[in-house]
């Protein structure tokens, strides 16, 4: 890689600004994985080697529960499956964006696509004007995220082992924080609302399907919703704008 | 030998996911529908992982009530998200409720 031109510079420090406020979300919740994990019977090497390589936080944490529960491998390579199968959706939403990046671009920021990054990228991708380095600003969000999200595990880990009461802090609650917050730019038009009212009641509804497959059939359900809803209120003043 | 192939399949299992589409864009067009579709995903996916998450803390029974911090701040969250617009003050003022609800649940306070 030459050196870096100001344009694209720019760019990537403008994806880490904007991921910032998610960054403080994932901390507590780094932490939290790192800190459960031994209790869960996952080695420090197998909790550090998730966030290296798998690096998708709430599979993580869904892995961490079921191997409490002593799942085999299978099973919860599976239940990931099902958990991330999200990530093919937000893919398919970025294909018109990097489906003309190479090849070796299209892998790195696809390995790093997780919620907090899709989430800012994707109004990135979206907004209007025509910016070259848009690459470059996902590349910023995801590397931030990488190395925050590493860096918190083994903070986790150690502090697992030395504050004995940390597993009841209740730090697991930032990433909840950190998903209601990415909600934000989604409160606006009745077909959004519609999305999401009938995603959650669902998700109530479907919460005892194992291998958490009431979060893929919740999840289809309110973008079902966000459609017909779509189709009810076009020809009301209330037309959804074109981007997300 | 047992976590390296749970890390190795969890792994393969969320990067093929986030990949696969990739190399077949270009074979494969996205119909109008589809893409109408697509603009639904986040806020139904988001809304799914995290209702459930407030309501049902320790993944099994449904706690529906004012002892529930998970559910209270999930509440203040959404609220200060909805009125303010701002994700960093919607995060960390979220933070602040669950803990401050948390405290005041300990102390006997509610």
């Amino acid at each position: 890689m030459a050196t870096l031109s100001p344009s694209r510079r720019r760019s990537f420090y403008e994806g880490m600004r904007d991921t910032l406020p998610l960054i403080i979300g994932a901390i507590p919740f780094g932490i939290i994985f790192g800190t459960l994990s031994g209790g869960a019977g996952l080695s420090a090497a197998g909790a550090l080697g998730m966030s290296l390589f798998v690096f998708a936080g709430s599979a993580q944490f869904v892995a961490l529960g079921m191997l409490a529960n002593s799942a085999a491998w299978p099973l919860i390579a599976l239940t990931t499956l099902v958990v991330n199968f999200r990530h093919l959706l937000y893919t398919a939403t970025l294909l018109p964006y990097l489906q003309r990046l190479p090849r070796r671009w299209q892998a790195a920021l696809a390995f790093g696509l997780t919620d907090e990054t899709f989430a800012v990228a994707v109004r990135r991708w979206q907004a209007p004007g025509t910016r070259p380095d848009d690459h470059w600003y996902q590349l910023g969000s995801m590397l931030f995220m990488y190395v925050n999200w590493n860096l918190c595990t083994i903070v986790g880990l150690v502090a697992g082992r030395l504050l004995a009461g940390i597993a009841d802090w209740g730090l697991d609650f930032a990433m909840l924080a950190a998903f209601i917050g990415m909600l934000i730019p989604y409160l606006k038009d009745r077909p959004n609302y519609a999305a999401m009212l009938a995603a959650g009641a669902s998700a109530i509804v479907f919460q005892g399907l194992p291998h958490k497959l009431g979060l893929l059939a919740a999840s289809l359900i309110g973008v079902g919703a966000g459609l017909l809803a779509e189709r009810w209120v076009s020809t009301t003043d209330d037309t959804p704008s074109p981007e997300a | 030998m047992e976590t390296f192939y749970l890390v190795g399949a969890m792994a393969l299992v969320t990067f093929l996911i986030r990949y696969l589409l990739l190399p077949l864009s270009g074979r494969v067009e996205l119909s109008d529908g589809l893409r109408r579709a697509l603009r639904y995903v986040p806020p139904a996916v988001l809304t799914a992982i995290v209702v459930p998450f407030a309501l049902f803390p320790d993944g099994q029974h449904l706690q529906f009530s004012l002892a529930n911090p998970y559910l209270v701040g999930a509440g203040a969250t959404f609220a200060i998200g909805w009125l303010s617009r701002h994700l960093l003050l919607t995060i960390v003022g979220g933070m602040a409720c669950f803990w401050a609800w948390r405290a005041a649940l300990a102390m006997g306070w509610i």
